[in-house]
């Protein structure tokens, strides 16, 4: 007799609404299927209606989180079709902005992947380290969540020289705390047991479903945006791609707890370019977009994000589709979770680092027969806390 | 002092509905639970269950799905209750009020107690708006 | 004109299959296609060139409605588009689900939002738009408003 667990689309650490049912037999997950519809709020037909300088507002809002991506990715796309190019100046306060998102974006993951494995402590420290570079961003653009820093042709707001030495130090805040994290976490056993071997994913099921991002390189596929189609100052830098081999939920929290210290390398580098550059010189100037088609891409920390615009010769765009890579590393799900027990599946979940608003959709689980006995999401987050608690002690 | 007030001076008990939000109006409020800002010492804390909760914060521009739950949480919910509506999509739509799955803003379809603009509202600012609401 | 191995290779394989080929760069390059091939095509990308599948976009234009495949060559940073144009009054084409999974979300939300239709596609249901608008009703055709 197996047994529909829904998760969502109301539950209260899973900040976006989604349903997800897992049909069940036993403890092992049989199938899954998940209902979208609830974040839809019909951003690209919104976007017909707005200029290409709205559209910027607009695009920050598909995600808070990953909320410069977008407007990276639809500057990208505008500049390709406006053969723009952008100066220097720009180029390295676009990468800085990108890569102190990445540090926020991968310091939140770890400490809602600590939750939802009953580490209330990880969770609080991660977030409490993550202020920090909330603040820098305060200084930078004056907003911790939402910068409007982009512009077609460069960026609105310039980082002064003076600015630079108070970055410089927080950066070296940052980079202690996460060392701490990173040993806390990577060499706990109790994390060990409970992560390793968990929602793995093979190449064969990357490849697949096409995934990208942490997902993906944390499976041995190196697909990296920054560094297959290069773009701003990622080729001005040195850096370096991280993958691991083994693909389970451990693997990916190592990729993304590296990346960290990856990203604030860059912004070091970047930070030194800067003083090199002239103070003030921050945009290209732009005459007009003509008639014509581009895409545009970055990489967000969740993977790559794609902008398609066709436009013909107005203000407005005639068509703007979205990818978020989300919506790519969502239907792994699926693959990552069946087979496995239930108390695993909010970790397999998680671990994909899921971004709904991104989607803009849902998934629902299938059930398997007729009888049913549903335990609501909070009792399957108090599972997986337990199941922690007992093998602690 | 009414009952009302009496019930909601101290320790209020919060649940949160997300509607078809960008998230970042969520994590300004998850953010308030972290040790910076920390409203657990006055003894504030996230429920899982409407039913246990003193305050519903709302944010996001509401789908029509979410209008359905939103009514059916609201109905749940036991009385007195207060509702917050939370960031410039919450108390008007935001940008997303022309989309053409809207479902209208938040005080038209459960009443509102306390608007808390801002997109997203800094947690200071979300604890200033609570705190005004109780002293109201 | 620029020319780029990858689609010559494409050109060789499928001669007059291919109908139109423009390439801006080194990097962005779109060719038109006949919508019965696509599935050959999708196929001879995906398992011989090693491309991997990142969206689908459909849109109205005076031509009909078009659908937009993109593809991206990851080792050289390509991202080639292939084009098919269906027409207003018959809108069906095969559905590539069967091949690439990555196909299957997609599809369904291009069929809720323009109304074109998947040959055997596994579960061509309701994906975002249950709820949220009527049934028969393709917000996104001009046509529509």
């Amino acid at each position: 007799m197996s047994r529909i667990i829904p998760i969502g689309p109301y539950h209260p650490l899973q900040e976006e609404p989604e349903l997800f049912k897992l049909y069940c037999e036993g403890e092992i997950v049989k199938d899954v299927k998940w209902e979208t519809g609830y974040n839809h709020r019909g951003i690209e037909k919104l976007s017909q209606s707005k200029t290409f300088d709205q559209v910027f507002f607009l695009v920050e809002r598909v995600c808070g989180i990953c909320s410069t991506s977008h407007p990276f990715a639809f500057a990208n796309c505008m500049e390709e079709i406006g053969d723009i190019e952008i100066p220097d100046r720009a180029k390295y306060i676009r990468t800085i902005i990108g890569e102190l998102e990445r540090i926020h974006s991968h310091l939140l993951w770890v400490g809602l992947a600590g939750h939802f494995l009953g580490y209330n402590t990880v969770f609080m420290w991660a977030w409490k380290y993550r202020e920090p570079v909330l603040d820098l961003f305060e200084m930078i653009t004056g907003n911790r969540n939402s910068y409007a820093m982009f512009k077609i042709g460069g960026v609105r707001r310039d980082i002064e020289n003076h600015k630079i030495p108070r970055i410089m130090e927080t950066l070296d805040i940052v980079r202690e705390k996460t060392d701490l994290l990173t040993g806390a976490v990577l060499d706990d056993p109790v994390i060990h047991v409970r992560t390793k071997g968990v929602g793995v994913l093979t190449k064969e099921d990357i490849i697949n479903y096409a995934a990208v991002g942490p997902t993906a390189r944390a499976s041995g596929i190196g697909t990296d945006v920054r560094r297959d189609d290069p773009y701003a100052a990622y080729p001005l830098v040195n850096w370096k791609v991280i993958t691991a081999e083994e693909g389970d939920v451990f693997a990916k929290a190592k990729v993304r707890l590296l990346e960290m210290v990856e990203s604030i390398s860059i912004i070091q580098q970047c930070l030194e370019g800067l003083k090199k550059e002239k103070e003030g010189e921050t945009e290209a100037v732009v005459k007009e977009i003509p008639e014509g088609m581009g895409t545009g891409r970055a990489e967000a920390p969740r993977g790559e994000v794609f902008h398609f615009v066709k436009t013909d010769g107005s203000n407005y765009p005639v068509r703007h589709k979205i990818r978020a890579p989300s919506y790519v590393n969502i239907a792994t799900f699926r693959k990552s979770c069946i087979g496995q027990s239930i108390t695993d599946a909010t970790i397999s979940l998680a671990a994909v680092d899921p971004c709904y608003c991104c989607t803009e959709r849902i998934a629902v689980l299938y059930d398997i027969c007729s009888g049913e006995k549903i335990m609501n999401g909070k009792e399957l987050l108090e599972l997986s806390a337990k199941r922690t608690w007992e093998m602690k002690s | 002092m009414g009952f009302k007030q009496y019930c909601f001076k101290k320790s209020l008990w919060v649940f949160h509905f997300g509607g078809a939000s960008c998230n970042n109006c969520d994590i300004e409020i998850l953010d308030c639970l972290t040790p910076r800002y920390d409203i657990e010492r006055f003894g504030m804390q996230l429920v899982g269950s409407i039913r246990h909760a003193d305050v519903l914060l709302v944010n996001g521009s509401i789908n029509r799905k979410d209008r359905i739950r939103l009514l059916e949480i609201y109905k749940q919910a036991s009385k007195p209750i207060l509702v917050v509506a939370i960031g410039a999509c919450g108390c008007t739509g935001g940008i997303f009020a022309e989309g053409n799955t809207f479902a209208g803003p938040v005080d038209r379809i459960i009443p509102v107690d306390a608007y808390i603009p801002g997109c997203p509202p800094k947690p200071e600012a979300i604890i200033a708006g609570i705190v005004k609401l109780i002293n109201a | 004109m620029l020319k780029l191995h990858e689609i010559e290779e494409l050109k060789e394989q499928f001669g007059e299959i291919v109908k139109e080929v423009h390439v801006r760069s080194e990097t962005r390059a779109t060719v038109t296609v006949d919508p019965a091939c696509i599935v050959d095509i999708s196929r001879f990308l995906f398992l011989d060139l090693h491309f991997r599948f990142i969206i689908a976009t459909a849109l109205e234009t005076t031509f009909g409605i078009e659908i937009l495949y993109h593809f991206s060559r990851d080792v050289s940073g390509l991202i080639l588009n292939v084009r098919v144009v269906l027409d207003k009054k018959n809108t069906e084409i095969e559905s590539l689900t069967g091949l690439l999974e990555a196909a299957n979300w997609i599809e369904r939300e291009m069929h809720e939002i323009m109304g074109i239709y998947f040959k055997n596609h596994p579960n061509l249901e309701k994906l975002i738009s249950d709820g949220n608008w009527a049934e028969g009703v393709y917000p996104y055709r001009e046509s529509d408003e």
